[in-house]
């Protein structure tokens, strides 16, 4: 056994020592806590040249993590083991081998936490500030530095923060410093305390320092950002709004101009039993916040800017999902939710709930700066924008509504249908390709069979004249409560102008899941696509093979 | 070495499958749907056992847990059970979540983990996932994903704790 062998060894046996102490009566460490999260997903790909999936040599592939923590009075440590077996298909190839990219100590006392090494944080809105994690799309830009959240009356929480972001197994080259207040006033002022208009206030800033080695421009090395929000509560209404402002960072985001950038988004709601009223409307201009200059894509991303659309929840309504533009939209969202009342004409005879969405996003309204600069010349001031002005370009448009009810005991179903514009060339990136126009609908229905089985079926359609066509699809699951679960699907690319293109995806699947265990295997194809969570996004290409995952939480 | 790490990472995990069970609840600052602070660890429902959901609006199978859940939620009312839905939406869709409950009328104790930190406590990885808390605040079961008929499943073990305690 050499030295790091038994160094693991021990450790495995304290751990073990503390977990048994920590459960036994009057142990050492009464009251302690071991908990984590394992998941596993690996594809074995088979050649497919019909879908153009492309060749993989390996063969299998696997991503997975386990997430392990341990937590004792207020001290809590954890880490996360990732492991990419060449990662699958679709995500950057930039997570390969294994290694503990994720590992935190922190302690709270006396209404103070102090984290060392890894953190997850978000300030207000995540306009300025939001590091996050999302495995299912290759998504990790953690903090690895201190965090000290402090609350030092009720209601009013303080937070500081400093580190560098992670870039796969590595960190980007920036140094991230950040600051957020956020006062609860109701619940700080006891006098206050009864009212019946509650208001929560919140500011942030938000600084990066970088080196500038750039040997054309001379470039800010530190670029401060500045957020301030708030939210009004009375009764059914909620309202809130957030600003936020980022000095001139030229990057490879806004083509390196030395423009200012600015954000603004308001949402008002109205939420009364059975009726449910949402209004949202943003505007952002210049907003792309990174940690270096140079990175693109996914990767270190210091804010989050939310698509204000609704995220589909259906494979075909999903096919064409808005991604924000940071360089620049303003966009505008309405969603009504209602429950018709039992007896009522739909409503039928236990009531059932009518959702109507519409969100449009445009570009916005630029000027140059003079007749010899370009909008966004490289190097200039890039161009003014008219705050209040829309520009030409329509990114994104989507009309939905979805009615569900249950029609008996045992049925209950769904109906949808979606109009959606998509701008494919600005938001895949692809000038050459122009307007996509969508109807979608979708029926989704489950009926309960005794014994606490159920068969579910969905029937899509989507009917487009661009892109690739008309789709059908429909789905079987039938499931046996509360462990088993089998589904068979089809989708079926119809419509594609080019008759060789006319394929059938069809995907056999069986899931088991035992308390918090869950393993899943389907075998079939898939298509080319994008998958989203949050309003950030993943392009998927087509595959074809077995695919494995197994998730747990203990 | 990483072999090694491995075998370590399965060590623990196995002893740690017991590990959640029968333990009390982490120590978290989650917002109730109005903005008030609220720590978990005063979760309760005066010595009855309940259920801790984690949903998402976004999320097909968490709507259809609710849903099942919101049916017979008054048998569950009727024996003092009750569910907490702990919302883990993030800025994207936070803002549906109260016109999404208000307008469908559930009744359940929501609450929004905007920052995922009482998500990562409790070892949370997709959502649905749902637990059973017993009444003296010890998490005594948990379940990932849903299909129809887990209600009853979580009711029949909401039931046999009460009759146990």
């Amino acid at each position: 056994m050499n030295k790091k062998t038994f160094l693991l060894f021990a450790l495995a046996m304290l751990v073990q020592g503390i977990f048994v102490y920590g459960q036994g009566q009057g142990g050492l460490l009464q009251g302690a806590r071991v908990w984590g999260n394992f998941q596993l997903d690996a594809q074995y790909y088979l050649p497919d040249s019909i879908i153009e999936a492309p060749d993989v040599d390996e063969k299998i592939r696997m991503n997975a993590f386990a997430n392990l923590n341990f937590s004792w009075q207020g001290f809590t440590m954890g880490m996360r083991y990732e492991s990419y077996q060449n990662a699958l298909l679709g995500f950057d190839p930039g997570y390969r081998g294994n290694g503990i990219p994720y590992r935190f100590a922190s302690y709270q006392q006396d209404n103070l936490e102090v984290t060392l090494g890894n953190f997850y944080e978000q300030f207000g809105n995540g306009m300025v500030f939001r590091s996050y994690v999302d495995h299912n799309l290759g998504v990790d830009n953690a903090m690895d530095g201190i965090r000290l959240v402090y609350r030092p009356v009720s209601g009013v929480t303080l937070k500081g923060l400093i580190g560098q972001q992670r870039l796969f197994f590595d960190k980007g080259p920036g140094i991230v410093r950040g600051f957020d207040a956020e006062m609860n006033l109701n619940q700080t002022f006891t006098s206050l305390a009864e009212n019946p208009n509650q208001w929560m206030l919140g500011t942030s800033v938000v600084s990066k320092y970088q080196r500038d080695q750039n040997p054309l421009f001379n470039l800010p090395e530190n670029v401060a950002a500045f957020a301030g929000r708030l939210n009004y509560l009375r009764g059914a209404l909620n309202l809130s709004a957030e600003y936020g402002y980022k000095v001139n960072d030229p990057s490879a985001d806004n083509n390196f101009i030395y423009k200012d950038g600015n954000a603004l988004t308001m949402t008002g709601s109205w939420a009364a039993e059975g009726f449910g009223l949402l209004l949202a409307a943003k505007r952002i201009d210049n907003m792309g916040f990174r940690s270096d200059r140079a990175a693109s894509s996914n990767n270190l991303q210091i804010n989050f800017l939310p698509p204000t659309t609704r995220q589909h929840l259906y494979s075909l309504s999903g096919m064409y999902p808005y991604a924000t533009q940071p360089r620049g939209e303003m966009g505008l969202l309405g969603e009504l939710t209602f429950k018709l009342p039992r007896e009522s004409f739909l409503g039928g005879a236990n009531g059932a709930t009518l959702t109507v969405n519409y969100s449009v996003a445009n570009s916005i309204h630029k000027t140059a700066l003079n007749d010899t600069t370009a909008i966004g010349q490289r190097g200039t001031k890039g161009y003014t924008s008219d705050f209040f002005r829309t520009g030409d370009t329509l990114y994104f448009q989507d009309f939905n509504a979805e009615y569900s009810r249950r029609f008996s005991r045992n049925l209950r179903g769904l109906i949808s249908y979606a109009y959606i514009t998509y701008n494919q060339g600005v938001i895949e990136g692809h000038i050459e390709k122009g307007m996509v126009y969508a109807h979608i609908v979708v029926a989704d229905f489950t009926h309960r069979l005794p014994n606490r089985r159920s068969l579910r079926w969905e029937l899509q359609h989507l009917a487009t004249q661009q892109d690739k066509g008309n789709w059908a699809m429909a789905l079987l699951e039938y499931s046996i409560a509360p462990q088993w679960s089998f589904s068979l699907s089809d989708q079926y690319n119809y419509g594609n102008d080019n008759k060789d293109l006319r394929v059938h995806y069809v995907t056999l699947g069986a899931s088991y899941s035992k308390n918090a265990n869950r393993f899943s295997l389907s075998y079939g194809r898939q298509r080319e696509g994008i998958i989203c969570v949050g309003g950030v996004c993943r392009q998927v290409p087509a595959s074809n093979g077995f695919m494995l995952s197994v998730t747990s939480s203990f | 070495m990483k072999k090694l790490l491995l075998t370590l990472i399965l060590l623990i995990s196995v002893t740690g499958i017991f590990a959640q069970a029968g333990s009390k609840l982490p120590e978290m600052v989650i917002k109730t749907l109005e903005g008030r602070e609220v720590n978990t660890s005063a979760f309760e429902n005066d010595g009855k056992p309940y259920v801790i959901s984690f949903w998402a609006t976004w999320c097909r199978p968490c709507l259809k847990e609710l849903t099942a859940i919101d049916e017979i939620y008054e048998d569950w009312k009727n024996l003092g059970f009750k569910v907490i839905a702990v919302s883990t939406d993030d800025t994207r869709t936070r803002a549906n979540v109260l016109p999404m409950v208000r307008g469908r009328g559930w009744e359940f104790e929501f609450y929004l983990d905007e920052n995922g930190d009482f998500r990562r406590a409790m070892g949370v990885n997709l959502v649905p996932h749902t637990f059973i808390v017993n009444g003296k605040g010890e998490v005594v079961y948990q379940h990932t994903a849903f299909v129809d008929g887990m209600e009853w499943e979580m009711y029949d073990k909401l039931k046999a704790l009460l009759e146990n305690e």
